[in-house]
């Protein structure tokens, strides 16, 4: 045995590394039926309770339906007016997705924008800021106006700017929060500053990017929803509940809300998805015991 | 005669303007040859982490002048000279081990089928080859920092600076990585720049020791490390071994006193 051979034989036997294999830290299956039951359960429940409690309490208390319809009320008319609200949801989810797609399009243009350019993002930020924080909503007569009232591109037109704000903010933010060594690293490297953004930015930037998506994808139906009760064609969401509610048709009016929270969920739920096919590295896959 | 990997000449850096100037280096003359380990030592403050960055033109001197491979710094980090390991292994979180190792490839072109059979070669090297579609998150600090390795190397740079690299991990570990720096070493013919405040690890690594001192950085002496160059665990029980920490040791205390005359 050369003395070099004994080296390498020595660092192999005290290779403590190879005993670490089994122990390593599993990534957390986060669609498996057993963690979703053990995670949702107790949630499922304070629902069953809140649900059973108020049917109980409008029974209990001979609450009258325009002020609060029963549950089983509320399902009824779910149920048989399902055709209607359906079709009038499918028609404000276009609004509620279309300006979504719009504005959060915008909204990622504006942010690789800001982050590349000092001046502009100086020059801009505090201005979308602002205007993050005043309620945007208050512009849909106005933009009915524009975008002609009976097309559903003034609705869309509202939701896209509800929705920017929040996503081009948040995106700027994640784009720019780096890692100094990070930078340093590709600086060693002489990446250019379009190597960084791709290699660097972007992926330290999708978490913040999909917190904001989440919030507007909220945004999107309550933006498509209030804009419609400024007017417009009657076969939508909004235009429906102020209809059903004007007539005294209180179990049908909350049928509908029923049907725009179940849309929201969906969407919402789709975009975590999206979020967890896209970063499967992220901090809150990982196995928690 | 051949060039020089690093040749500074009354090299000094000072930070900041005005009254809030500090003088982190001062005429520093510093010459390595090619299949040098040289490790630079002395108490913090003393500027061996910013002649490190000099060198890797992470910041650029203020006086002197510094040629790596012959090349101003710059020229030689834009031409892939020096493979950098920090004292964080900086893997980034979103790229397996593998994806990591590949960052340089990826970024200088290389294709798609080079760019994995070099980097799983790198892995076999570091002995993480089992490893490569772990998430880093998944790994020991140790693991980690090899991963690091293997990324600075990917790219089969002439020169290797280490910042500190085992600074984070505990004694055992530390010992089985400095092993392997060194069979990296000898097996890629590479020269390496090496930071570290730990006297025994510079003495098991280096051919020579630079020892600083501070206020402001500056080379008080150098230690030419006679030991023979492939070194194992019984280097670390060797009579000689201790000898050289112990001028080490006294060459840093001469340094700490000179400073303050």
């Amino acid at each position: 045995m050369t003395e070099r051979d004994e080296v390498i034989a020595e660092t192999a036997a005290t290779d403590v590394f190879a005993a670490f294999e089994g122990d390593l830290p599993a990534a957390k299956r986060w669609w498996s039926p057993r963690d979703l039951g053990r995670q949702y359960l107790p949630a499922l429940i304070a629902f069953l309770l809140v649900i059973l409690t108020w049917e109980a309490l409008t029974r209990l208390l001979a609450v009258e339906t325009f002020v609060l319809p029963k549950p089983s009320e509320v399902m009824a008319s779910f149920f048989e007016t399902a055709s209607v609200i359906w079709a009038a949801g499918m028609r404000t989810l276009l609004e509620a997705v279309g300006g979504f797609t719009i504005g959060v399009t915008l909204a990622v243009i504006t942010s690789l924008a800001a982050a590349r350019w000092v001046g502009f993002r100086e020059g801009m930020l505090p201005f979308a800021i602002a205007a993050n924080a005043t309620p945007i909503v208050a512009l849909a007569p106005i933009f009915n106006n524009w975008f002609s009232i009976t097309s559903p591109v003034s609705k869309m037109a509202v939701v896209a700017v509800v929705v920017y704000f929040p996503v081009m903010i948040n995106t700027t933010r994640g784009l720019l929060e780096v890692e100094p060594a990070e930078l340093e690293l590709m600086r060693s490297l002489a990446a250019t500053p379009a190597e960084v953004t791709r290699r660097v930015r972007v992926p330290r930037a999708l978490p913040f990017f999909f917190a904001s998506l989440k919030v507007a994808s909220a945004l999107s139906l309550i933006a498509a929803i209030v804009a419609e009760y400024f007017g417009g064609p009657q076969d939508v969401l909004g235009q429906y509940i102020i209809n059903r509610a004007n007539l005294f048709q209180f179990p049908d009016a909350w049928a509908a809300i029923l049907v725009a929270s179940i849309l929201g969920i969906v969407f919402y739920l789709l975009i975590l998805g999206a979020e967890r096919v896209l970063m499967p590295w992220h901090v809150s896959l990982r196995a928690s015991d | 005669m051949t060039i020089p990997v690093v040749e500074a000449r009354g090299l000094g850096k000072t930070f900041g303007s005005g009254t809030e100037q500090t003088e982190a280096l001062r005429g520093i003359d510093l010459v390595i040859s090619s299949g040098d380990f040289v490790s630079l030592i002395g108490p913090s403050g003393c500027g061996k982490s910013t002649l490190l960055r000099l060198i890797g033109d992470l910041v650029s001197p203020s006086t002197g002048t510094l040629a790596v491979n012959g090349k101003t710094a710059e020229q030689a980090r834009v031409d892939r000279d020096y493979g950098i390991v920090f004292q964080s292994a900086t893997l980034l979180d979103w790229r397996t081990v593998e994806k990591n190792v590949a960052l340089p490839l990826e970024i200088m072109g290389f294709g798609d089928e080079e760019r994995s059979n070099r980097s799983r070669a790198m892995l076999d090297l570091v002995q993480l080859g089992m490893f490569k579609d772990h998430y880093p998150w998944q790994l020991s600090g140790g693991m980690q920092q090899r991963v690091s390795i293997a990324r600075a190397l990917a790219f089969e740079p002439s020169l290797l600076l280490m910042d500190e690299p085992f600074g984070a991990l505990d004694e055992m570990t530390r010992e089985l990585m400095q092993q392997e720096v060194l069979r990296l070493w000898d097996e890629t013919g590479t020269s390496v720049v090496f930071v570290t405040h730990s006297i025994p690890e510079a003495v098991f690594l280096s051919t020579r020791v630079v020892v600083m001192s501070p206020r402001p950085g500056r080379i008080s002496e150098e230690i030419t490390v006679e030991l023979p160059r492939l070194r194992n665990q019984d280097t670390r029980e060797d009579a000689r071994y201790f000898q050289l920490i112990t001028e080490v040791r006294e060459a840093l205390r001469r340094g700490e006193t000179g400073a303050g005359s």
